[in-house]
């Protein structure tokens, strides 16, 4: 699968405005409801804004003539335009309240759709979780663009009306009004660029102030304070200098836009009084007129900050369409559909039609399955057939790789940093499919198999063993919802951690932290080993930790994947040659390729990438490499790899010697 | 004048203290203020005008004109060019206000930060360990700018206030009838800004906490994505982010249903009261007692005002933000506990010589924020008695008593299990947290008697961890020292780091990055080592400092210190085997006391625990092991030696 294309064909060209509004409308279908009840409540609040010009025009020029005065008709005036503006202003309450539970309710609903999203993405998606920055971020700017187009309503009302009184007028006040709205245009292009050059201060600012913080056992030992605090100094002035000049130019604006109005206003009543006394305008008109004018003034005030404000509105939303318009490369084939541009199941019916319109196409690959299969009952075994993979736009990570694991066999991947290992546990679990070739599990070609299935029954443990901000129990029941206490105590019971969690101040309800930092790195991946034991795979794919972590824990860990691993089927990608060596079967790995298989005591025995390895970690520890005269073990039945090195199968090798170390 | 305003709020609390703020910063930057203050107040004040030339100008020119059906032209131009400068009086107090009150308020907030993050500076370690680094990054930029928010609408704000108070005069003096709506509907106006302001900010903040808890949720869930995914939890995980995100949802509908509200009517405002003035205007040139310019006059009037009025509304829905922001920025301005310092100084030369006398050390008990004022720990003569809750474990002394001596030029191995103590202790030495009780003496004197500097100057301390800045290599070896590049060089020899120092685009120009990113662990502990040996310290510290790198380079480093010893004074927490059989002394701490001393072979054969502890480390050794570096597969010999055992530790 390729999963480059559609999203880059529909960025190509930016999607207008429309386009933008029907991807939003096809995930939130109510954002069109009541569309047409909210638009009359538009119309009519816009009129409440024009009512009171026309009644002082009424009142002048009908009310307050040269026969005296007629008290009844701007009585009648009034008491018609206090009704008119009851009314508007109920009806822009109700518009207004519209609005919020449209937008506000369309932002949750696109704000869940793109979480699920990220969630159904591949981890080929590597830049996942800075999408999900983009989520959290969707700001309810969408308020400012309800604004702005009532700005825009207001300012075509008052327009039309102005053109009733007296079209010559209307040319001039658009004849100050359309150079001041360009100029604002571009002014503000230019203040965007001002706010970008405050945003990145700010961010020197926190770089610097986390520095001293962060830094502070360096800062205090090594007497640098004053240096840092200058340092620090710098960033707030410049911040502020940033600040002053965006400043500058709002104030620019704003300015010269009150200025044109007062123009504007001087040349209306010029040009106004000589059409009064050539007869085509009253005086009521006139002051109608100038009365319509301070409606033009606010929008094209603010239209800076709006349009601003808009825009950064707009540009977040286009952002998380973005997200969404990433196809789900590895597709669960139970939800029965090629490759769509969102998730079959929440999509509604209707989603497909306004999307086909930009990129989709030529996706999907081979037609999936419509139900997906289950993984046969039983232990498992795995076979890779010519299975290569590379990343988009990148070399091959995996070439032609041709491996069979036994059901209930111990295997261990080595391989130095880059030679692929770690992306052939990724392709095992169906993180991410493979570019050629076919893995199978249990005999099932892994695209088949459905994700309920598959999920339950194979499992990887990644390295850092991930905990929620929850209990110990209820982070190891994140492996088997529903299990009770006495299961999770089971588990660790099972693993040799009854005394580990009886040491910890509140047992199972021992609260971990964000990110589990209340428990050392150690002590995060033993939950993450009981999460596991709980979850009960058949087949058990382990990332090994990497940091070293103190003695005891040390011991603890080591003990419990021993034991975790017995009789089921393992592959553990090992970081530590002591991993290999208490392997059934140990596959290496190097640029892409399996290069050597077999038990450890054969691959020592070897002139090859495994020897060389094992020579130099032997080193590293201080220890002298295991016995080279030991016999030549072969690789058993567990793995057979044609691509290897001839090494004669032998009778399978008996469990490794040294397990015994691993016990406390 | 400031205070005048105040009466209308109601809790005296947040209203009297928000402009007790406010206050102190007008004094901050009084004559920009009153540029400011000029300004707001010419910008409002020119929209009464507006209306007094409008007024006047219907009734002189336009009326008489359309009437006649001739126009006296020179009256038109009068009118127009009134109208024009008084239009450019108003861009002119628009201007003003806008740049001086934005520079008022920026530099403000820059003064402030510059005060908040000097203290940060100052504050000792222990005030650190109890506060995170979010918290005091939002104090140096969220709260500092929260804290003066206020100030920027406040210049209209007055301008406003003094235009209510010319109109009124207007209106009385235009006529006294229409007045009486004016005197109603203004002031029901900034009422209703105020209540609005002071409704509608608790809401928003509800809104703004729960965006963060919909983000923290998004967060935490991306963050454990590959275990989410691996389980197949992706539904519930949906569900448990749609609830966040509805409750969000609600949560704004729920402001917007007032600000819906609130929007409407203070648009609609002015109007019933230019109706009133509209009709009882009629009624009043009916009779003969008033003109209609004049009614134009006060018809514009109400149009012009009803703006700036609102800026009352900015002004107090701000104040209880700006309260709560200033409050805590003033609780780390005011927290107290900076080290003291003596008048002595140490003038011997060579290696130092070290003493723990019964030294005592205890977390501070971790606090929520805002209790940094009084602070009896961060007190360096505080009495270790503080209140700490009892049954908190964390109260325990992590350093309890600890007595030892170190002569000068030894070197000596700190060992432990995890939770020791061994850190806290290296951080007694080199005085960033002072014991509670018992002393640390250099050369025989107290660390508390020294004089600033002297402790920084004596001793160098290698982190766990080396903290790096995002500066070049040269500067974070030398932290800004006059160092000659030939001393940096043989500084980076001795840490190992100069094969790949030289390696480096720039060499000793190279950026690091932040925190060092660019480089990696091992990388980084050999320059923090650098950085300590340049200084040629006469005690220097080494806390776990080398564990990360390749046990070669760790064995060349620690030759060379063995080689050099009797230069320095050398303490080290070690871990390794083979770095601890170097010391000349090991000591053996565990939960904080010193349960073992002596040479490494003693030990072993007379302390059971101290053996047990050796046998464990090298049963982890055995299984944490190394991993297989890059290096070692046949460009070994070729390339430089030292490549690290840990390219793929997390950062």
């Amino acid at each position: 699968m390729t999963p480059a294309a559609p999203p880059a064909a529909s960025r190509a060209s930016q999607p207008t405005l429309v386009a933008t509004f029907r991807r939003l409308r096809a995930l939130s279908p109510e954002l069109t409801g009541g569309l047409l009840g909210t638009l009359a409540l538009a119309l009519v609040a816009t009129a409440g804004k024009v009512v009171i010009p026309v009644v002082v025009q009424q009142t002048l020029d009908r009310g307050l003539t040269d026969d005296g005065v007629d008290v009844g008709l701007v009585a009648v005036a009034v008491g018609a335009a206090s009704a008119v503006i009851v009314l508007t202003t109920v009806a822009t309450y109700r518009m207004n309240l519209r609005l919020y539970r449209l937008s506000e309710g369309t932002l949750a609903t696109l704000r869940v759709h793109a979480f699920r999203h990220i969630h159904d993405l591949s981890m080929l998606s590597q830049s996942a979780q800075r999408r999900g920055s983009l989520t959290s971020r969707v700001t309810s700017d969408v308020d400012q663009m309800s604004q702005f187009l009532q700005f825009g309503g207001v300012m075509l009302l008052a327009t039309v009306l102005m053109v009733v009184y007296s079209w010559p007028l209307t040319l001039l006040v658009y004849a100050f009004f359309v150079p001041l709205f360009v100029v604002t245009r571009l002014v503000q292009r230019r203040l965007a660029g001002r706010y970008a050059i405050v945003r990145e201060r700010v961010g020197e600012l926190l770089g610097a102030v986390s520095e001293a913080v962060v830094g502070a056992p360096v800062v205090r030992a090594y007497g640098v304070a004053e240096r840092t605090g200058r340092r620090i100094d710098w960033t707030i002035d410049r911040y502020r200098s940033a600040q002053i000049e965006a400043q500058r130019v709002v104030a620019g604006v704003f300015s010269l836009s009150e200025l044109v109005a007062a123009l504007a206003t001087a040349a209306v009543v010029t040009v106004g009084v000589a059409l009064g006394v050539a007869g085509s305008l009253s005086t009521g008109r006139l002051i109608a007129f100038l009365f319509l004018m301070t409606l033009f003034v606010m929008p094209i005030q603010s239209m800076t900050e709006v349009l601003n404000d808009a825009a950064k509105a707009l540009a977040g939303l286009r952002r998380v369409l973005d997200v969404l318009d990433l196809p789900t490369d590895v597709r669960d084939p139970a939800l029965g559909r090629t490759v769509g541009r969102l998730p079959a199941p929440r999509a509604g019916g209707a989603a497909g039609h306004g999307t086909a319109g930009h990129g989709g196409a030529g996706h999907g690959g081979p037609a999936v399955v419509a139900a997906g299969r289950d993984l046969p009952a039983g232990p498992l075994g795995v076979r890779f057939d010519g299975v290569g993979f590379a990343y988009p736009d990148g070399p091959p990570v995996l070439l032609d790789v041709d491996l069979e694991i036994a059901p209930r066999t111990r295997v261990a991947v080595v391989g130095e940093t880059g030679s692929g290992k770690t992306t052939l546990a990724k392709l095992l679990t169906r993180l991410m499919d493979p570019t050629t070739g076919t893995v199978r599990i249990g005999g099932v070609p892994l695209s088949e198999v459905r994700f309920a299935s598959l999920r339950g029954r194979v499992l990887l443990v990644p390295r850092d063993g991930f905990l929620f901000d929850l209990t110990i129990a209820d982070n190891v029941r994140y492996g088997r919802p529903g299990a009770d206490d006495m299961a999770v105590h089971a588990a660790f019971a099972a693993l040799g951690l009854a005394d580990w969690l009886a040491g910890l101040p509140a047992g199972l309800a021992t609260r971990v932290g964000e990110s589990g930092s209340r428990l050392s790195a150690g002590e995060r991946q033993l939950v993450a080993l009981a999460r596991a034991r709980l979850a009960d795979p058949d087949l058990l794919v382990l990332d090994e930790a990497t940091s070293a972590v103190d003695p005891e824990t040390e011991v603890r860990l080591a003990a419990a994947l021993a034991e975790l691993t017995r009789d089921r089927t393992s592959v553990t990608i090992a970081h530590r040659l002591s991993t290999a060596e208490a392997a059934q079967d140990v596959v290496v790995v190097d640029a892409g390729r399996i290069v050597q298989w077999g038990h450890h005591r054969a691959l020592v025995a070897v002139p090859g990438v495994y020897r060389r390895m094992h020579q130099s970690w032997a080193v590293g520890v201080g220890t002298v490499a295991v016995g080279s005269g030991a016999g030549m073990a072969g690789p058993g039945e567990g793995a057979a790899c044609p691509a290897t090195p001839a090494l004669t199968a032998d009778a399978r090798p008996a469990p490794p010697t040294r397990t015994s170390r691993m016990k406390p | 004048m400031s205070e005048r305003v105040a009466e209308p709020g109601r809790q005296p609390g947040v209203i009297g203290q928000g402009f007790a703020n406010l206050w102190r910063g007008v004094r901050g930057e009084p004559r920009l203020f009153a540029v400011a203050t000029v300004g707001g107040c010419l910008f409002t004040l020119t929209g009464v005008a507006n209306s007094l030339v409008l007024g006047e100008a219907t009734d002189r020119v336009v009326i008489p004109a359309i009437r006649r059906g001739h126009a006296d032209w020179s009256a038109v131009a009068l009118a127009a060019a009134a109208l024009s400068v008084v239009g450019l009086a108003r861009a002119l107090g628009m201007l003003l206000r806008r740049l001086a009150g934005g520079t008022v308020v920026f530099r403000l907030q820059a003064r402030h930060r510059h005060a908040v993050t000097r203290q940060y500076l100052r504050l000792p370690l222990s005030w650190h360990q109890r506060h995170s680094t979010g918290t005091l990054l939002s104090n140096a930029n969220s709260d500092v700018e929260a804290a003066w928010a206020p100030v920027m609408p406040l210049p209209f704000a007055l301008g406003a206030l003094a235009m209510l108070v010319v109109a009124l005069v207007l209106l009385v003096v235009t006529d006294p009838v229409l007045a009486l709506i004016g005197f109603v509907i203004f002031p029901t106006f900034g009422v209703l800004n105020v209540w609005y302001g002071r409704r509608v900010w608790p809401l928003y903040s509800r809104a703004q906490q729960l965006r963060g808890e919909v983000s923290a949720v998004a967060h935490e869930s991306f963050d454990g994505a590959l275990v989410v995914k691996t389980l197949g939890r992706e539904d519930d995980e949906t569900a448990r982010f749609a609830v966040r995100a509805e409750q969000l949802r609600d949560a704004m509908i729920h402001a917007g249903r007032l600000r819906g509200l609130f929007d409407p009517v203070m648009e609609a405002l002015p109007n019933p009261g230019i109706l009133l003035v509209l009709l009882v205007g009629a009624i009043r040139i009916d009779a003969g007692a008033m003109d209609v310019g004049q009614l134009v006059r006060v018809a514009y009037l109400f149009t012009l005002l009803a703006f700036p009025l609102r800026a009352f509304g900015w002004v107090f829905g701000d104040l209880p933000r700006e309260v709560v922001g200033y409050d805590r920025v003033d609780a780390v301005l005011r927290a107290r506990g900076h080290e003291a310092y003596g008048p002595r100084t140490l003038t011997a030369a060579g290696p130092a010589s070290l003493r723990l006398d019964a030294a005592t050390y205890a977390y501070p008990t971790a606090d929520p924020i805002g209790d940094a004022t009084a602070d009896p720990t961060a007190d360096p003569t505080g009495d270790p008695s503080e209140p700490a809750s009892p049954g908190d474990p964390s109260a325990r002394p992590v350093v309890d008593a600890v007595s030892f001596e170190v002569a000068a030029g030894s070197v000596v191995a700190i060992t432990g299990r995890t939770g020791a103590g061994k850190s806290s202790l290296v951080n007694l030495l080199a005085r960033l947290v002072d014991p509670q009780a018992g002393a640390v003496l250099l050369d025989g004197v107290d660390l508390r008697e020294l004089a600033a500097g002297e402790v920084s100057r004596t001793v160098a301390v290698v982190a766990q961890q080396a903290f790096l800045f995002d500066d070049t290599v040269r500067a974070n070896v030398t932290l800004g020292a006059d160092n000659t590049d030939d001393d940096v060089w043989a500084a980076l020899r001795r840490a190992q780091a100069d094969g790949f120092v030289a390696a480096l685009p720039d060499g000793l120009d190279t950026m690091v990055g932040e925190r060092g990113t660019s480089l990696s662990g091992g990388q980084r502990q050999r320059i923090g080592l650098a950085r300590a040996l340049i200084r040629a310290p006469r005690l220097l510290v080494l806390d776990d400092a080398i564990a990360s790198v390749d046990p070669r380079v760790e064995a060349a480093i620690l030759a060379d210190l063995r080689e050099r010893a009797g230069a320095s004074t050398v303490v080290v927490v070690v871990q390794r085997r083979s770095t601890i059989a170097l010391a000349d002394e090991v000591i053996h701490l565990d939960a904080g006391r010193v349960i073992g001393r002596g040479r490494h072979e003693e030990l072993l054969a007379s302390s059971p625990r101290y053996a047990a502890l050796l046998t464990a480390y090298e049963a982890a050794a055995r299984a944490a092991g190394a991993i297989p570096a890059p290096a070692v597969s046949g460009l070994a010999a070729s390339g430089p030696a030292v490549r690290e055992l840990e390219p793929e530790a997390a950062p």
